[in-house]
């Protein structure tokens, strides 16, 4: 079953050789999502010109829509990894999926309420129930229920299986969050950035904006790395490569 | 330049008061989320080297009463075959 | 299956009443607290005793497996030959029948204590009729996912609530465009096609967090 899986993907899986390359791996993830970071946030607050309706309230968009992108795509991932590892019991994908749940929650309260901020100047409320802005809370709500469920559990190794099993269910709901716009009548804004084709949005306005994703996701990366290894090391603690470990950085 | 000076840039087009609050929950959330795993790192560590402790502590009691693993002091020597 | 949960249950019958005097105190307080205003409580009425009907609901979900994780039945159940998914159906069955049905048959009385009109009461049953087993399916497979796990039950309000939001959305949304005359099949017809994927998926689904829960 596993003979097509690469070697290199096959040994990084093994705890302590996923630590030393996360290790690696990790600070220029963070050193990047630095830099692209304060890039685009200059782009975004000084460079990007006003918008002729909303005037500079319109660059919260800078990170509303970075975030809220995060905020799917580390769903989509926990989803994944959860997948693998009910499947194939990998460790490093039920640390995976469970390290990047605490890390989409933030970017998802950091959407929710960015957008609320934003909503306020330019709807008149800071809050409104309709599709997307409840798809996206459901989805904080789906986050915080496989973290609380991760907890609930004594053995980690089972808790990651029925977390990650909830979150394999609430999938879902990432596409309605991403096509709920399309689908019902909403008061959020439809879709203005397109993969494939024409966006409709400023060439500049969205550099800053294809740059701040960018940054986003190096953040992810970045953290998702620092996360896993320590969780790998409160796993794996009665294993001999932790207690070299830990002695060695007891030594001052 | 979009601004005409550092008054107008924080100004925002008199939409300061949403804005900066959003990038401040924005970048203050992102940092907390960078320091957690410092703060659990050094946890895990230092619970790993709590239980290290005792578990070396446990070994050199037990090596000190198995019997004839070590001799008693008032213990008679060993007689030779 | 059916039989012995139904059976266990009337054995129980005073438990089967908790979910309908809770149903009944709760709703008898919105007058209290809101003031007896005929027209505000009509506009709420059909949303008060939706809400009210899941948290009633809520409560009996918790226990679905306790008593039998507890004696070690359960276990017994995941092990027998016949498909675990149909048994758990069943159960899902009796617990729907004998929580659900009994607020069904007095949300009409819930309703008229609201005053709610009275044209409006066939439509709201007949979205309690299909968003309860909704409920209770879905329900069933966070319970599976949180057997024998501590804090369980504030767990699984946390989770469910949320899960459900849909659901309470077109039910709601039935009884509120029935209120105001306008065509309510749409969204009965939604909930009608999740409850067929429900009855479908959700047993599979809530043998298969069960294993996850019991088995180490």
């Amino acid at each position: 079953m596993t003979h097509w899986i690469p070697l290199w993907l096959h040994r990084l899986s093994s705890p302590p050789t996923f630590y030393r390359f996360a290790g690696a791996v990790w600070p220029w993830a963070m050193g990047l999502a630095l830099l692209t970071g304060i890039i685009g946030l200059y782009g975004a607050l000084v460079l990007a010109p006003p918008d002729y309706q909303q005037s500079d309230a319109y660059r919260i968009i800078f990170i509303h829509v970075p975030s809220a992108w995060m905020s799917m795509f580390i769903y989509a991932v926990m989803g994944v990894a959860s997948f693998v590892a009910l499947v194939w019991r990998i460790k490093l994908a039920e640390v995976v999926a469970m390290q990047s749940a605490p890390i989409g929650a933030a970017f998802t309260f950091i959407t929710l309420v960015t957008g609320s901020l934003w909503g306020k100047p330019m709807w008149g409320t800071w809050w409104t129930w309709d599709a997307r802005l409840t798809s996206e809370l459901v989805l904080l709500f789906l986050y915080l229920g496989v973290i609380g469920l991760y907890h609930a559990f004594e053995d980690r190794r089972q808790g990651a299986r029925a977390a990650g099993f909830l979150a394999i269910i609430g999938i879902i709901n990432v596409p309605i969050v991403h096509f709920s716009v399309n689908w019902w009548n909403t008061l959020h804004q439809g879709s203005t950035i397109n993969v494939f084709g024409a966006s409709k949005i400023a060439a500049d306005m969205l550099w800053p904006l294809l740059v701040l994703t960018l940054a986003t996701k190096l953040y992810y990366i970045a953290s998702l790395c620092r996360r896993a290894r320590t969780d790998l090391l409160a796993l794996e603690g009665s294993k001999d490569w932790v207690r070299t470990l830990a002695a060695r950085e007891a030594a001052p | 330049m979009n601004f005409t000076g550092l008054h107008d840039f924080l100004a925002m087009g008199g939409y300061a008061a949403y804005v900066w609050p959003a990038y401040a929950v924005f970048l203050a959330v992102l940092i907390a989320d960078s320091l957690a795993p410092t703060v659990r790192r050094r946890q895990v560590l230092r619970d790993l080297r709590a239980q290290l402790a005792r578990q070396a502590a446990r070994h050199a009691r037990k090596g000190a009463t198995i019997p004839g693993s070590a001799p008693h002091p008032s213990a008679p020597p060993p007689r030779s075959a | 299956m059916l039989w012995r949960d139904l059976t266990l249950a009337w054995r129980r019958r005073g438990d089967i009443a908790m979910p309908v005097l809770y149903a009944l105190i709760v709703t008898m307080l919105f007058p209290f607290a809101l003031g007896p205003e005929d027209t505000l409580l009509q506009r709420i009425a059909g949303g008060i005793v939706l809400v009210t009907v899941l948290l009633a609901m809520l409560l009996t979900l918790d226990a679905m497996f306790s008593s039998d994780i507890e004696d070690g039945s359960l276990e017994q159940l995941v092990l027998s030959p016949q498909p675990l998914a149909l048994l758990l159906g069943m159960k899902i069955l009796a617990h729907w029948l004998t929580t659900a049905l009994p607020l069904i048959v007095i949300a009409p009385l819930l309703a008229a204590m609201l005053h709610l009109p009275n044209a409006v009461i066939p439509v709201l049953l007949l979205a309690l009729l299909l968003a309860t087993p909704l409920l209770s399916l879905l329900g069933a497979v966070l319970v599976a996912l949180t057997a024998g796990t501590r804090r369980s039950g504030m767990l699984l309000a946390l989770m469910l609530l949320p899960l459900c939001m849909p659901a309470v959305i077109f039910a709601a949304g039935a009884v509120a465009a029935a209120q105001q005359g306008l065509p309510w099949l749409a969204p009965i017809a939604w909930l009608a096609a999740a409850l067929v994927l429900a009855v479908v998926l959700a047993p599979l689904a809530c043998a298969a967090a069960l294993r996850i829960a019991l088995d180490a």
